[in-house]
Formats: structure tokens, C-alpha cells, sequence
């Protein structure tokens, strides 16, 4: 597909690589500030309490502090911690420091001093008197009467029912779901749980703050939205959006985590205060609670089908929780139903959600973003269906799934927190998806020889197919600079944020590939607000496909003023000209060229003229990018135990613009996926105070603990895309849970319902299976 | 503040330096300007911060930078001569193992660790040596590779 290319398609190394495997300083933390103070916060010992008194004397007299900051000290601004598009969907419901806590580990108080230490002892000295509150933890107890209500202050907006703690709602139908289930011979619906999982970058969240030699603020950040940041920031600390400077060096991981304004305002709130350069940095267990997690929910999926397999409507109605802020709420949860329930072509749909506050650490942005909630319940009850029908669920899978050319209605309906735009499949490898990973996995000899005889570990085979986005219709954009140098060279200046996903490669192939320049004269700068154009950020699968527009649009323009140069040196017409290998050439018989460089300094050093343009791009749709997942599973029925024996992911990114980092990016969805189907789980006790914030009670998936990785690219043309390109940093994510509980059906024909899936569950269920006959499946005949 | 001098050999560079007697070998090497050791979770539990201590992978977290006296330190800095990178660090680049390059470091030591004693590595192997160092992005399967891929002494 890309042998006409020298680069987009090609395995090129990271052209931010060297410095990484070098160790050289380019995180956020790999610098040294004269004077720098540490800073650090006072987290809430309560899930919910009125800040009474709250006395600092005691901290601000202590040697070495040189500012103690509470809800006296500092504006009161609502405004959310969202990094979304302004206006942010997300409600403005959150205060630099409020006199009221909502969530164990929720501000109190800030500090800065000379060192950790210090700052760690002043932050004990700072007297707080509480009113503890009755805390609400359990979602399904918010909206019941009586329940203590956790926004009751007058000036937050954009909430829906603060009354009820109810963040967000929606409710949105396509056709007519309940005509659609009277056409149904069979129906089946189900419930589902999911749980509070943490992102786990390796680097936690962490800015520096100081006043450059303007006096400008200047931010430091490990952030995925340094333009939302700085937007952000400047509301709240009540000072104009040019006297801020963020600066996003490499990040070490984000996930979706850091697209989200955690450090950044109150890290510059006390440089604003000292005048000195200020560092916050979340320990790992601060990170676990004080950062941002993914939404548990309860979600009811009800499918109808026909006794042919024909899925004739769906409808999922669920109960999220955002915790205390309605950070991301309504547009996670939308995302639950708009890009989970379209995969199948189901003429009648409905989609119903409540995001309730609770005291509970605040949920937010998460790789997949609502989606593997929804993937879980929906592939799992479509597994049970193929079942009870009697049909290979690879078989269900193929008949029912959006294809290309199909409209996807419900997206119109479901956009990010206003109405959407219709969705257009125009490139679709899901067909191709499901066989070949079926073929990678053995499918159909596996699920036919069912393990018999007398061992307890039995295994199973279990598939699961997903799709999601690529950048958000109509919102999302981006914009890139280039200019040229005069040795051939080109600076290119994107406001994308690689979160160490890639991006800066990526955007480096499609400038030179369109350029014709080798990549190594493609210098990348970006994440600077000061020095790069605007980029709304990393996240929601657009920067391959928003920001890769906007470096493809870029580098076509400034190719323009290249040919126009090398015209007049060749003295050639434009139109007989073209670009590669760093050079201008003409296309006639007579073959003549200039090199990048020569053209370069006729421009600068004769015709007095900067090779130099920008552009802006997004786009009306979001062509979504699709997965199938295979999982064989090995069952301990002893002791519950589920080990993963093999796991293929099967995707179409459209065009990869670089195959190597895009199979990484899949795999290292799958881990987290992995951990999220069975491992990862954030506790909370029963005062709100969590119970596992490290790496050994909350566990990730190590190297030894992987299952064997296979990675398949089907590669798609996405007419929307730079060079064909979609997304594919978060579809994958999505696949492992349904597929594994899946596979666990197969081998010991338990169905596990709750996740993570541990042993204890499956050992439950193993006995529940044993000593009884399998419940009645909810399974309404018409 | 009381401090104490600590003697070490930090990349083959002896090294006089004065710490406090709680200082974490982590927070000393750091603010030395070795910043390719990483603070991920300072209990000894993310692997970041792996360095070679007399030739053995310690998390430079859980150990006291005062018993690093007389030892020899080898830090991800020291593994590239110039231009030159080390098989590691080349096959690391070459199948794409690197993400967002936070654990990186941690993760080639680790390797190196390995291969200094173990220059023919099964992947079970790899995967035992690379298990102390947590990575979010990859997935591991890249990494493990690529020490693989070094052990055979070359590229792809």
C-alpha cells in the first residue's frame, strides 16, 4: 500500500528517541531552578466536610515556608479541571481551594517551603477545624432521598441536578426502541459492573512554576492540553492569558490522566505568591487519589434479536459515577452509548445514563473514555446471545457489525455535550479484523475442541470487536508552522502534545514525506503555547488524524513556495515539478534538479524571501477505527485463578503512518486493558479513604505477567486521514475484558459480569455452578 | 544540616560528595544532574530509578545514597560514548520499544544487568530481569524484543 512512500508507512525510529534511551533531562522534573520551593498539598483527611476554621500562623511561621495558601488566600472561580475545547462541556463545579471538601485527598490547603520535608511539616501545623458531612460513596445512594448533597454552593453552573448530585444525564433514541423490541423473538438484557481504574503513567503528575524575567507566568508541565492549561489557568488566577507560558517537555505517559488541569493552578497560585520558582509533584500514592481515575458504572444492556441472529435494537441504560467533580461526566458517558452501541447496525437504539457525584476520588478522562465500560457489557451479552442461538459468535459478529458506507445515526444525536454530526463509515477493516485474528488464534479448531477429562485447569477461547474515534467531529483542531532553513532543513511547530504516544514522529513523517525531504531535516518543536500555533491537545484519538491534517496541510503550502522558488532557478514551470530526497526536480525528459538547500538559500540570500506557512485543520466526522480482540484463557477451577494464555488484537487504523508505533500503541492498550479485565481495582474503605494507592496492592501488568502478544495492522484508506491514517492509540484498550470473560464462558461456562474478573468471582461462580443449575437466563420469549 | 562526605565512582568518575545521612542514593544522583534516574514511586516498587551498583540492578530508591560508599555506580548516562550508542540503546530505538522513554532508563539497566551476566538470555530470561520495572505504555512485548534482539549482538 506504501511502496510509493519513502516515509508515512515506514518503521522510522522515534525522532524523539535518542534523548530517551540516553537519559538525557527532557521531562518536566529533569531541571534545576535557582531558589526553587517545593510545593505541596494538604490533602482532606474526610470525604465530605465543611472547612469550619482553618488557622496557617503556625505553617507561615515556620523557617523556610514562604507561602501557606487556603480558600482565604485565593479567587473563587468555578471553572472545571476538564482539558476540553472552550465552552468545556464538563460543569464548572471546582475552586482552586474551597471551603468545603468533597473527597478524601480533596484540597485543603497549600504550601511552599525549601524543602520536601518542610513543606511536608508545615502542611502538619496548618490548623483545620471540619464539620464532617454524612459522605455519599455509593453511587447508587446519591440520588436517594435525603442523600447529603455534595454541591450545594450556589455558584457552580453547568450541573444538572445539583439537588439530586446528579452531575450529568442523557437520553437519546433512534427510531423506536421499544417498537424495536416487539419486532425481537428473543430478548436479553443484563447488568454489569465496572470499577475505578487509574491511569499508573509512570511519571505522576508534576509542574514548576516561576515568573520569567517579564514577569510572565511560566508553566512547566507534564500536561496532554497546554493550550486548555493555559486557558485555564489564566481564568482562574484572574490574569490575562498572554502573561502565561506552558511549556510541555517529554511527558511520561498520560493515558488521559493529564488531560486535565490537576497541578497546574495552584502550582502558579504559589509562584504568583513567592515570586520564586515552585515544584509540585504527586507522589505515587497521591497520584492513585489526588489525580483522575476512569468512571465506574453500572450499566443494564438489553439487546433483541431475531432467531436468525439479526440484532433489531439495543438499548443501554447506565449509572456512572464522575466522584466529586463533574470532571469529563456527561462527555464520558456519552461516549458509553455513542460509540459503543452503533458497532451493530440495529435500526432501533436508546442510550440513558446518569453521572451522579459521589465522595469518591474524581473520575475523568481515560484512555478509551467510556468506551470499555460499554464494550464489556455489549460483548459480553452479545457472546451469550450467539450462545443461546447457537451461533459461532465470530459468525454473529460478521452479520451484525456497522460496514462501510453505513451512517451512524446515533452519533448525530450524541456529541461532545451539544448535538453531534452524522457519522459516515468510510473505511472499514473490522470483516478482515475478525477473520485474520480469528485465524491467529486457531478459532474454530479451539472452540470446537472443548477441554474435557479430568485436569482443574481448563481453557477457553472468547472474542469481543470495538471501534472508536478519531478526534471529535467539529470540534477538535489543530494548526502547525513551518519555515524553512538554509541548509534544506525545515522547522516544523505543531501545537500537538506527544504524551510519548509518538506524535512528534508521526507529524515529522507527514511534513517530510509531503516536503519530499528525508526526516532528518524535519526538526519538531511543539507543546509550546509561546512558540507553537494552537492545538486543542492529545487526546480523543485525534492527533494522527487532526494535527497530522494540519502538518499535511502545512508542509503542501510551504511545498508551494518551494516549487515557486525552484521554478525560477530550474526555470521550469511549477506544474513539471516535484519533490523527493531532498531535492526539486522536473519531470520532463530533461531531468534537471536543485537541491532543498540551494533553493533555500536562493530564497533567504537573493530573493530575500522566509520559506515559511502555517495551517489549521479539523474535520466534520470522526472516522472511527476498529479492533477485534481474541483472548485464550486457562481457568484454575480450584482456585478461581485466570491466567491469558494468548491475546490477539486485530486492528484497522487506516493507514499507519508508522507500523512499529502503531502496534506499540496497541499493545500497550492491551495491557491496560488486560489490567482493567482482571487486576486493577482502586479501593476505597468504607470512610472514603483509599485502601490501595501503590503498586503492590493495586496491581498492573508486569513483562512476566503479559500473555503472548500478537498485533495484526489491516490497514484501511480513510479518505478524512493524512495519507489514509484514523487513530489508533485507543481502540485496543476496549477489547481484552469482553473477550476474556468470553473465553472464560468457553472453558468453565461461568459468567462473570463484574469487573476486575478475580479468581475469588470465578471460584464464586464455579460453585454457584456446581451445587445448582445455572440460573435461568433473563431471556424473554415473544 | 549535619551531612557526611560520600566517596563514590558514579560512570567511572570518582565522586566526593556531602549528603545527609537519610539521603536516598534517588534524590542524590538527581541532584547531581544524573536526571536519567527517575522518581516513579520511591518505594522500590516501579523500577524507574534502576541503577547498577557494583553490577547488580538496585531500585536507587530504597537504598541509602551513604551505602553506596566505595561503590561503583553505573547510570543509563553512562551507556552511550558520544554518538555511540550502546546495543540497548540501538535495539530499543530499532523495534520501537521506547513510548514515552519515563522507564526507558530503568528498563535498559535492568537489560544490561542481565546481559552482563546472562549473555545468551531466554525470553523467560528477559522477562524475569524485566519484571522489577513497571511500563505503561508498551505492552512489553517491543522491549522484551529488543533485549533479545541485543543479546544477538544485532540489529533486526
Amino acid at each position: 500500500m506504501n511502496s510509493d512512500r519513502f516515509i508515512v508507512g515506514h518503521n522510522v525510529r522515534k525522532v524523539d528517541g535518542v534523548k530517551l534511551v540516553t537519559g538525557a533531562p527532557a521531562f518536566t522534573d529533569d531541571i534545576h531552578l535557582h531558589g526553587m520551593l517545593y510545593g505541596k498539598i494538604l490533602p482532606s483527611p474526610y470525604a465530605h466536610a465543611r472547612i469550619q476554621r482553618i488557622d496557617a500562623s503556625r505553617a507561615r511561621a515556620l523557617p523556610g515556608v514562604h507561602a501557606v495558601l487556603t480558600y482565604l488566600d485565593v479567587p473563587r472561580v468555578p471553572h472545571t479541571t476538564a482539558g476540553q475545547a472552550w465552552p468545556e462541556p464538563s460543569p464548572y463545579d471546582t475552586y482552586l481551594l474551597d471551603s468545603k471538601v468533597r473527597f478524601v485527598g480533596d484540597r485543603v490547603a497549600a504550601v511552599a517551603a525549601e524543602s520536601r520535608a518542610i513543606a511536608e511539616e508545615a502542611l502538619r501545623l496548618i490548623d483545620v477545624d471540619y464539620e464532617v458531612l454524612p459522605p455519599v460513596l455509593d453511587m447508587e445512594q446519591a440520588m436517594a432521598p435525603g442523600a447529603a448533597v455534595i454541591h450545594d454552593e450556589p455558584d457552580s453552573k453547568g450541573i444538572y441536578d445539583a439537588s439530586q448530585n446528579v452531575a450529568g444525564y442523557i437520553l437519546r433514541e433512534i427510531g423506536n426502541v421499544e417498537e424495536g423490541f416487539r419486532q425481537a423473538d428473543l430478548i436479553f438484557e443484563r447488568e454489569f459492573r465496572t470499577q475505578r481504574q487509574q491511569h499508573c503513567p509512570i511519571e505522576p503528575h508534576i509542574a514548576i512554576c516561576w515568573l520569567d524575567a517579564d514577569g510572565r507566568l511560566v508553566i512547566r508541565s507534564s500536561t496532554q492540553v497546554p493550550y486548555h492549561c493555559r486557558r485555564q489557568v489564566a481564568m482562574i488566577l484572574q490574569i490575562p492569558v498572554s502573561r502565561v507560558h506552558v511549556i510541555k517537555p517529554r511527558i511520561g505517559g498520560g493515558f488521559g490522566g493529564k488531560q486535565e488541569m490537576v497541578l497546574e493552578d495552584i502550582c502558579g497560585a504559589l509562584a504568583l505568591a513567592t515570586r520564586r520558582p515552585v515544584k509540585i509533584e504527586y507522589t505515587r500514592e497521591e497520584e492513585f487519589y489526588m489525580a483522575r481515575s476512569r468512571h465506574p458504572q453500572i450499566l443494564r444492556m438489553k439487546m433483541g434479536v431475531r432467531r436468525d441472529g439479526t440484532v433489531v435494537a439495543s438499548q443501554l441504560t447506565v449509572l456512572a459515577t464522575t466522584g466529586a467533580y463533574g470532571s469529563h461526566a456527561t462527555t464520558v458517558q456519552g461516549n458509553t452509548g455513542s460509540k459503543v452501541l452503533p458497532l451493530y447496525r440495529a435500526p432501533h437504539m436508546r442510550f440513558e445514563c446518569h453521572v451522579v457525584y459521589t465522595n469518591t476520588p474524581v473520575a475523568g478522562a481515560f484512555r478509551g473514555y467510556g468506551c470499555p465500560q460499554g464494550f464489556f457489557s455489549q460483548e459480553s451479552l452479545v457472546d451469550e446471545i450467539a450462545h443461546e442461538l447457537k451461533i459461532d459468535p465470530v459468525d454473529f459478529h460478521t452479520r451484525n457489525v456497522i460496514r462501510l458506507g453505513d451512517t451512524d445515526r446515533l452519533s448525530a444525536q450524541l456529541g461532545e455535550g451539544k448535538e453531534g454530526l452524522p457519522r459516515v463509515i468510510r473505511s472499514c477493516g473490522l470483516p478482515q479484523c475478525i477473520e485474520r485474528a480469528a485465524a491467529a488464534i486457531d478459532w474454530r479448531r479451539k472452540r470446537k475442541t472443548l477441554p474435557e477429562g479430568f485436569s482443574h485447569l481448563k481453557r477457553g477461547v472468547g472474542m469481543s470487536c470495538c471501534m472508536q474515534g478519531s478526534g471529535i467531529a467539529g470540534i477538535d483542531w489543530a494548526s502547525a508552522f513551518l519555515k524553512m532553513n538554509e541548509d534544506g532543513s525545515f522547522f516544523l511547530q505543531a501545537g500537538a502534545s506527544d504524551v510519548g504516544a509518538g506524535a512528534d514522529t508521526v507529524l515529522a513523517q507527514i511534513a517530510a514525506e509531503t516536503l519530499g525531504v528525508s526526516l532528518d531535516k524535519i526538526v519538531i518543536t511543539s507543546g509550546d503555547t509561546d512558540i507553537t500555533p494552537f492545538d486543542v491537545g492529545a487526546y480523543a484519538s485525534s492527533t494522527t488524524i487532526i494535527s497530522g491534517g494540519a502538518a499535511k496541510k502545512t508542509a503542501e503550502k510551504v511545498r508551494a513556495q518551494v516549487l515557486e522558488v525552484a521554478s525560477r532557478l530550474l526555470d521550469t514551470p511549477v506544474e513539471k515539478l516535484a519533490c523527493a530526497n531532498n531535492e526539486v526536480f522536473t519531470t520532463c525528459a530533461c531531468r534537471k534538479s536543485v537541491t532543498m538547500a540551494e533553493v533555500a538559500l536562493h530564497a533567504m540570500y537573493r530573493e530575500k524571501i522566509q520559506i515559511m506557512d502555517g495551517a489549521s485543520h479539523f474535520n466534520t466526522d470522526s472516522p472511527p477505527p476498529f479492533c477485534a480482540t481474541f483472548a485464550e484463557v486457562e481457568v484454575d477451577t480450584q482456585t478461581g485463578q485466570v491466567r491469558v494464555l494468548n491475546l490477539v488484537s486485530a486492528v484497522d487504523p487506516g493507514v499507519a503512518i508508522n507500523p512499529m508505533q502503531a502496534e506499540g500503541q496497541v499493545e500497550g492498550a492491551v495491557a491496560q486493558g488486560l489490567g482493567y479485565a482482571l487486576t486493577e481495582e482502586m479501593l476505597l474503605d468504607s470512610a472514603g479513604r483509599p485502601v490501595n494507592p501503590n503498586f503492590l496492592d493495586y496491581k498492573i501488568f508486569s513483562a512476566k505477567d503479559m500473555p503472548r502478544l500478537t498485533t495484526i495492522l489491516v490497514q484501511t484508506d480513510e479518505p478524512l486521514g493524512p495519507y489514509g491514517a484514523k487513530s489508533v492509540s485507543e481502540v485496543s484498550v476496549n477489547g481484552p475484558a469482553p473477550a476474556i470473560a468470553n473465553a472464560i464462558y468457553h472453558a468453565v461456562g461461568v459468567r462473570i459480569r463484574k469487573l476486575p474478573i478475580r479468581a475469588e468471582d470465578v471460584l464464586r461462580a464455579l460453585h454457584a455452578q456446581r451445587s445448582e443449575p445455572i440460573p435461568e437466563e433473563i431471556l424473554v420469549a415473544q | 544540616m549535619k551531612t557526611m562526605p560520600l566517596r563514590v565512582t558514579v560512570n567511572g568518575e570518582a565522586k566526593e560528595w556531602a549528603i545527609a545521612p537519610g539521603d536516598l542514593l534517588l534524590d542524590v544522583l538527581r541532584r547531581e544532574g544524573y536526571f536519567g534516574v527517575k522518581r516513579g514511586c520511591e518505594k522500590g516498587e516501579c523500577g524507574a530509578c534502576t541503577v547498577l551498583v557494583n553490577g547488580r540492578a538496585v531500585n536507587a530508591c530504597l537504598m541509602f545514597a551513604a551505602q553506596a560508599e566505595g561503590c561503583e555506580v553505573l547510570t543509563i548516562e553512562a551507556l552511550a560514548h558520544g554518538d555511540h550508542l550502546h546495543p540497548l540503546q540501538e535495539a530499543f530505538l530499532d523495534y520501537g520499544a521506547v513510548q514515552c522513554g519515563f522507564c526507558t532508563g530503568g528498563m535498559i539497566m535492568s537489560a544490561k544487568a542481565l546481559l552482563d551476566r546472562c549473555p545468551n538470555p531466554t525470553e523467560d530470561d528477559v522477562r524475569e530481569a524485566l519484571a522489577g520495572t513497571y511500563c505503561r505504555c508498551t505492552g512489553y512485548r517491543k522491549p522484551v524484543e529488543a533485549v533479545l534482539a541485543a543479546a544477538r549482538g544485532g540489529r533486526k
